[in-house]
């Protein structure tokens, strides 16, 4: 579908001759970083290292089907400290999901949307985030 | 759909330096975008010294006086000086605010102004805003109505009913929040942006509109209403301190509560 804004992007200058405008700056200008673009872009980013992270996930279990040596040298890769670092990774952009996930819910409910609830709401994301994501890893070497 | 870069002529490149007068004592930095449609070029970024020892205190005064005593070519639209225009939305210092409430000492170090991010630029920090006008007329922005009104006198409101729609009806239509809002960046050909939306949602919360039916049955789209995502950029950046992404959350409330 053709963007009808195209039809903006023609203006005329002084003499009446037509000349092509320019777009004004907007990732380039925007504090994109602040509280309430930068939760939410992070929210997508997690969501697609997420779908990466599933593959891994299913390589796992599709080695463990098709047998000793293949599971073998999947869970070689995935317990060498690379792997270990990609899987905290994995982890932690799954608590943050989640856990802004339940802000959003919060939000469809029409509530924490003043601007210093947004504030708030958005730290305790991010420290929940973090605090999960330790704690995790702590069972998880403890257990190892 | 989401471009992140800007085409081969919108890009910036970097343009004069005006000076401050000498001896001046406190002197700020202003990077002002600028763009000519007689020249052909790229826009550029001019930098201005400006003598904050002689000059008001926001970033308006500062560029009015660039106008008057530097550089009467730059371009930008003002007219209250205080905040009830709309008239002097800019990108300043990264966010989205009118120039007229903006005070210069909020700003650390040099003060960056562009235009209303991306929307085609007329000239300078001069957006044209024909869509977005044209996207709050369809919305419809007035009392509708098919009861006659009582033949003694207006259309009574309670108290309560009349609170509705504060923070609501106080908005100037700059359009800070729908151009600092990425969804109406991308997808700003169809869906309709915060300010919009909550003007749409200002006639759905006033008791005595009765067509809140048919305005509900206008937003119903994947794109009009739903490009909203809740990223709140609207809201950290509305001048006048409203909450656009909290009208468009009751909207979407309304949406779910009338398929029961």
């Amino acid at each position: 579908m053709k963007d009808v804004r195209e039809a903006l992007m023609v203006g005329r200058n002084t003499e009446g001759k037509l000349v092509r405008r320019p777009l004004s700056p907007h990732l380039q200008a925007y504090n994109m970083m602040q509280m309430s673009s930068a939760t939410s872009i992070f929210h997508r980013a997690t969501g697609i290292a997420l779908g990466a992270g599933t593959l891994l996930l299913t390589a796992w279990l599709v080695s463990a089907a098709a047998g000793d040596e293949a599971f073998s040298v999947v869970q070689a890769l995935l317990a060498s400290w690379i792997g270990v670092l990609v899987l905290m990774g994995f982890t932690f952009a799954l608590f943050y999901h989640f856990c802004n996930g339940i802000r959003h819910l919060f939000w469809d409910t029409g509530r924490g949307f003043e601007l210093e609830a947004m504030h708030r709401n958005g730290r305790m994301v991010i420290a929940g985030a973090v605090v999960l994501t330790v704690a995790f890893w702590i069972v998880g070497f403890l257990v190892w | 759909m989401a471009e992140f870069t800007l085409p081969a002529n919108s890009k910036v490149g970097t343009g004069k330096t005006y000076k401050a007068p000498a001896g001046a004592k406190r002197v700020k930095e202003f990077k002002i975008y600028r763009w000519n449609p007689d020249d052909g070029k790229n826009p550029v970024t001019d930098t201005y010294e400006i003598d904050l020892d002689a000059c008001g205190p926001m970033v308006l005064d500062a560029i009015i006086k660039i106008k008057n005593e530097v550089d009467s070519s730059l371009t930008f639209r003002r007219s209250c000086r205080e905040g009830i225009c709309g008239s002097c939305a800019m990108n300043i210092d990264g966010t989205n605010t009118l120039a007229c409430l903006k005070p210069i000492d909020d700003v650390k170090g040099a003060v960056a102004i562009s235009p209303l991010p991306h929307m085609p630029v007329v000239k300078d920090l001069v957006p044209d805003l024909s869509l977005a006008y044209a996207q709050y007329r369809s919305v419809e922005p007035w009392l509708q109505s098919d009861s006659a009104p009582p033949p003694d006198g207006e259309r009574r409101q309670s108290k309560e009913e009349r609170a509705e729609i504060d923070g609501l009806w106080e908005c100037i239509l700059c359009f800070c929040c729908s151009t600092s809002c990425p969804s109406y960046w991308w997808n700003g050909d169809r869906y309709l942006g915060p300010a919009v939306l909550m003007a749409a949602y200002r006639w759905i919360a006033d008791s005595r509109d009765e067509h809140t039916g048919q305005r509900l049955d206008a937003l119903e789209d994947p794109f009009k209403l739903y490009r909203c995502h809740t990223i709140m950029n609207c809201t950290q950046t509305c001048p006048k301190g409203l909450n656009p992404a909290k009208a468009i959350g009751k909207v979407k409330q309304l949406m779910l509560e009338r398929q029961g």
